[in-house]
Order: C-alpha cells, then sequence, then structure tokens
C-alpha cells in the first residue's frame, strides 16, 4: 500500500460501480480451459481479468529427491512463480521469499482435498505459473491447479477455488484488480472447498474490524461460487 | 525430531480433555520479554514463550529508496532457523517455514505501518533509514511466530537511529533519537488438532496438529495481518474463534511488551 496514491486511484468506488464498472461483490471475468499441455498428465489455462495462469500437473510420479519420499501417501510438490514477463517491472526469475511462501500456501491450500494416500511414496508435481499478473495470482492458480488435477485424474473430495476479499474505500469488495490491491486498504486471498466452504487458504493484509472479518467471509462464500461452476463447465466441455 | 507414531496419537486423542503440559486449550505458557540484550545492535530483544527462546536484533543502514516511493525509508524482516535451536532445523539457505515466519511478522509489522517509514527519509530519492530486524531461534518448541512477532516489536521500539555525520557517514554506537514507531501488532497463533482449536501450540503438539491460523492485532483491535498455513481446512467458525482468542490475548501480551519497553527507557 503506497503511501502515494495516484490521482485517478484515490476514488476507487463512484456510485457503488469500481473502477473497471464492476459491483462490489462481483467477480472479474474468468475464462477456464483444460488441456493446455499436452505432454503433461493434467493441465489448464485460466483468465481472471487481466490476470492469466498456466498450470501443470505431471503424476503421480515417481518422488523426486528420493529423501523426501514419504511412505504412506504421495507429496505434493507445489512451484509457483511469477514469469519475467508478467508484470510491469520485470521479475527476476528463480525463486524468491515471495514466491517460496506462496507455494507452500498454495500446496496446504489444495492438500486437504487431494487424496495423497492413494498413492504412497510417489510425487504429484504442480507447477503454476503466471504469465500476466494482475492482483489475485494465487488465488487464480488455486483455481486453476484444482482444474488441473482433476484433468490429470487424481482423485479429490472436491474442486477448490480462490478469490480475494479486499477493503477499498473503506467498503468491501469481491476480487481486487491491480490498482485496487495496491492502493486499497486491505486484500484477503481465500480458497474454500466446493461441498463444504471450508477454508484452505486465508491470508490478509491490511486493516480489518472484527465485524468486517465476519462479513469478509461471509461474502467470500457467496462470491465463490460462479469459481466452481467455472471449474465444472471447462472440466464438462473438455470431455465432452 | 520427529515424533514417535505412538506419541502423536495419544496428544492427538486426548487433546479434547488434556494437554501435555496441563494447560487449558485457550492458555499461553509463560512469556518472558528482556530487552537492549545486544550492546551492538540500535534494539533488541530476547522473547521466551516456555522453552521457545528467539533473539531479535535491529541493525541499521543508509541505502536508496525503492523508485516507487522516493520519499520512504525500509523495512525488512528475516529470520534464521540456526541449527543449534532444533535437531530439525539444518544449516543453509532459508527454508520455507523461515521464509513463511519472516514474512508472516513482516507484514504485520508492515501492513500495521508501525514505522512511519516516511520519517526514514534522509533526502528524497537519494538517501533512507534501511532498518532490519533479523530473528534468530535459539531453542524451538513451538509457537516461533508469536515469539518472532513479540520480539520484533519490543527490538523495534527500543531501537534508536545512529548518528548521522555531517559528511553523510553513519556513527556506530552513538545514537540521535528513536525509531519512529505507530504501533504495537501482536501475532497469535492458534492450531486445530484433531478438530480442538489449542492456543500457543509446543512443539510437539504443532507436530500433531492439522492447521494453524495467525492473526495479527494492532491496538484499537483490528487485525492487521492473517496467515493460515498447515494442510488441514478450517471452518469459518473455527476461523472466527481464531480470531477472538488472538484479540484477547494480544491484550495482554501487549501490556507486556510495553512494561518491559518502559523499564527499558527508564
Amino acid at each position: 500500500m503506497a503511501s502515494n496514491v495516484p490521482e485517478k486511484y484515490k476514488t476507487l468506488i463512484k456510485n457503488n460501480k469500481r473502477i473497471d464498472g464492476r459491483k462490489l461483490d462481483e467477480l472479474r471475468p474468468v475464462k477456464i480451459e483444460v488441456g493446455v499441455v499436452p505432454s503433461a498428465d493434467g493441465s489448464a489455462y485460466i483468465e481472471i481479468g487481466n490476470t492469466k495462469v498456466l498450470v501443470a500437473v505431471h503424476g503421480p510420479k515417481e518422488m523426486f529427491p528420493r529423501h523426501m519420499i514419504n511412505e504412506d501417501r504421495a507429496v505434493l510438490n507445489v512451484r509457483y512463480a511469477m514469469l519475467p514477463f508478467s508484470t510491469s517491472e520485470r521479475v527476476r526469475p528463480g525463486p524468491s521469499r515471495r514466491s517460496n511462501e506462496i507455494s507452500k500456501v498454495t500446496r496446504h491450500a489444495l492438500e486437504s482435498v487431494i487424496f495423497l494416500e492413494e498413492f504412497p511414496a510417489m510425487g504429484i508435481d504442480l507447477t503454476l505459473d503466471i504469465i500476466q499478473a494482475d492482483a489475485g495470482t494465487r488465488a487464480t492458480a488455486i483455481t486453476a491447479a484444482s482444474v488441473a488435477l482433476a484433468h490429470a485424474g487424481i482423485p479429490m473430495k472436491g474442486l477448490v477455488a480462490a478469490t480475494a476479499i479486499g477493503k477499498i474505500n473503506d467498503k468491501l469488495a469481491v476480487d481486487l484488480n491491480g490498482p485496487e490491491d495496491n492502493f486499497g486498504q486491505t486484500d484477503m486471498p481465500i480458497a474454500m472447498i466446493s461441498t463444504n466452504k471450508n477454508i484452505t487458504l486465508l491470508q490478509m493484509d491490511g486493516d480489518f474490524t472484527k465485524e468486517e472479518f465476519k462479513t469478509s467471509l461471509e461474502m467470500a462464500k457467496k462470491a465463490i461460487d460462479p469459481l466452481f461452476e467455472a471449474q465444472r463447465a471447462a472440466l464438462q466441455k473438455y470431455y465432452e | 525430531m520427529a515424533l514417535l507414531y505412538q506419541n502423536r496419537q495419544y496428544i492427538r486423542n486426548n487433546i479434547a480433555k488434556k494437554r501435555e503440559d496441563g494447560r487449558t486449550n485457550e492458555q499461553f505458557r509463560d512469556i518472558t520479554i528482556e530487552t537492549g540484550i545486544i550492546g551492538r545492535a540500535e534494539g533488541s530483544a530476547r522473547v521466551k514463550i516456555g522453552d521457545t527462546e528467539i533473539i531479535a536484533g535491529v541493525k541499521t543502514e543508509i541505502g536508496k529508496p525503492y523508485p516507487d516511493s522516493p520519499s520512504e525509508g525500509v523495512i525488512m524482516v528475516n529470520s534464521e532457523f540456526s541449527a543449534l535451536a532444533s535437531p530439525d532445523f539444518e544449516n543453509g539457505p532459508p527454508r520455507e517455514d523461515s521464509i513463511e515466519l519472516s514474512r508472516v511478522v513482516d507484514r504485520g509489522i508492515r501492513e500495521s505501518k508501525t514505522v512511519d517509514v516516511e520519517k526514514l527519509c534522509i533526502e528524497k530519492g537519494e538517501k533512507v533509514w534501511m532498518v532490519f530486524v533479523d530473528i534468530t531461534i535459539v531453542n524451538h518448541d513451538g509457537n516461533l511466530i508469536d515469539a518472532a512477532g513479540i520480539g520484533a516489536i519490543t527490538a523495534l521500539l527500543t531501537a534508536q537511529l545512529p548518528k548521522l555525520n555531517e559528511d553523510g557517514t553513519v556513527e556506530r554506537e552513538e545514537f540521535e533519537g528513536n525509531l519512529p514507531i505507530t504501533q504495537i501488532p501482536v501475532p497469535v497463533t492458534s492450531g486445530l488438532i484433531n478438530n480442538t482449536i489449542i492456543t500457543d501450540m509446543s512443539k510437539d503438539e504443532t507436530e500433531c496438529s492439522d492447521a494453524r491460523f495467525t492473526v495479527t492485532t494492532i491496538e484499537n483491535e483490528n487485525y492487521c495481518a492473517m496467515q493460515k498455513a498447515g494442510p488441514s481446512e478450517l471452518t469459518e467458525e473455527q476461523m472466527l474463534k481464531i480470531a477472538d482468542i488472538a484479540q484477547k490475548e494480544s491484550k495482554r501480551i501487549r501490556a507486556a511488551i510495553k512494561t518491559a519497553v518502559k523499564k527499558h527507557k527508564a
């Protein structure tokens, strides 16, 4: 949250409309495509607004490195990366503190739905490449990852989708875009399971009262439904 | 050292009835906060939560501001899980867990605007103070994030800015003024063990836990940072409950931090 907010982003909400014309509880347009990487076991491409992500699943396969093998279950290896050309300032390739942390929380966001115990001692590699970033990259990647895992035929108890609830100009809003994320007050990425709406990822930075936090969780529960529908529709279309 | 399967099952099966060390579910272990323990550092603190112990130190340097914030100083939190603190830690580049800890503590401080970074500007676009908070784990018995968060803010509250010479160089170990600190963010972490919410988990409890949720609260009781981790899901109710506990416990911890800082300055 920079303190020097450009003039055009000082007002992020006008007449209950956001700078891109959306209502406060409206997601950006979603497009999901399945099977975009033929050599992978599962893959998906997703666009949410201007955020574009490619996801591939390789596995279940032999686990590398071998010392990381878990004899009871498969290990989910997640690698999240913002590609160098994905933002206005070039991103230095290779892992960063940020990407390491996001890989970890993304793994946790997905592990609880996958029947990892079906594949003892094996590994499932999940690669998330952000090819264009306009806020919500981890959420967008998680929504696509769940589709790619389903496409790879990996058994899961439900799909996981993610979005963000934020606070801009003192109002709660769904699925922040780039300027809203940069110049808003709060950002809370959240992932939920399709079957019970339990939460598998939640991070927050900014400022929330207790009431706002509660309302945000309720908003997320409602706002996330179109994402589950888009996931199902994309999978259905692929197999038709 | 990983817990034996039997011990893990024992803790998990009994957690709803009793914790290993007899605490109630939401009860913290004793917290001790010491200040001014590293004379060479601009500010420092040692925090113990039960057998968990960390040291936080603040160092400052003069650097160039980021291009998108030319009149703001820089604050950075970093942590190291030294191999001396636990048989589970290995030497080498920082791993996922220490990176996560650094970033969670960092966000708590950054997002609450704890450090007034504009006051750290020396010459717009050219020279600003860069404030580094480095945290090292001395002994790992769980709940490292809370210990690190308490240590980081205590070290910042007691930190002084080095004297700046006329020629722009830094006079080490001579100081002029405190760091501009506006907030006291306090992280409180609870976990879920076999569907029971447990606050301030020991290392053994952490190993048995399914998920954890860190909520950082500022003085006006608002939340400034949150982080859910661990492979298991949490329900909405569980999250709200954990956020409530954080709000409550952070008050007491903040008071302890203030007392330690007051004693330091007296």
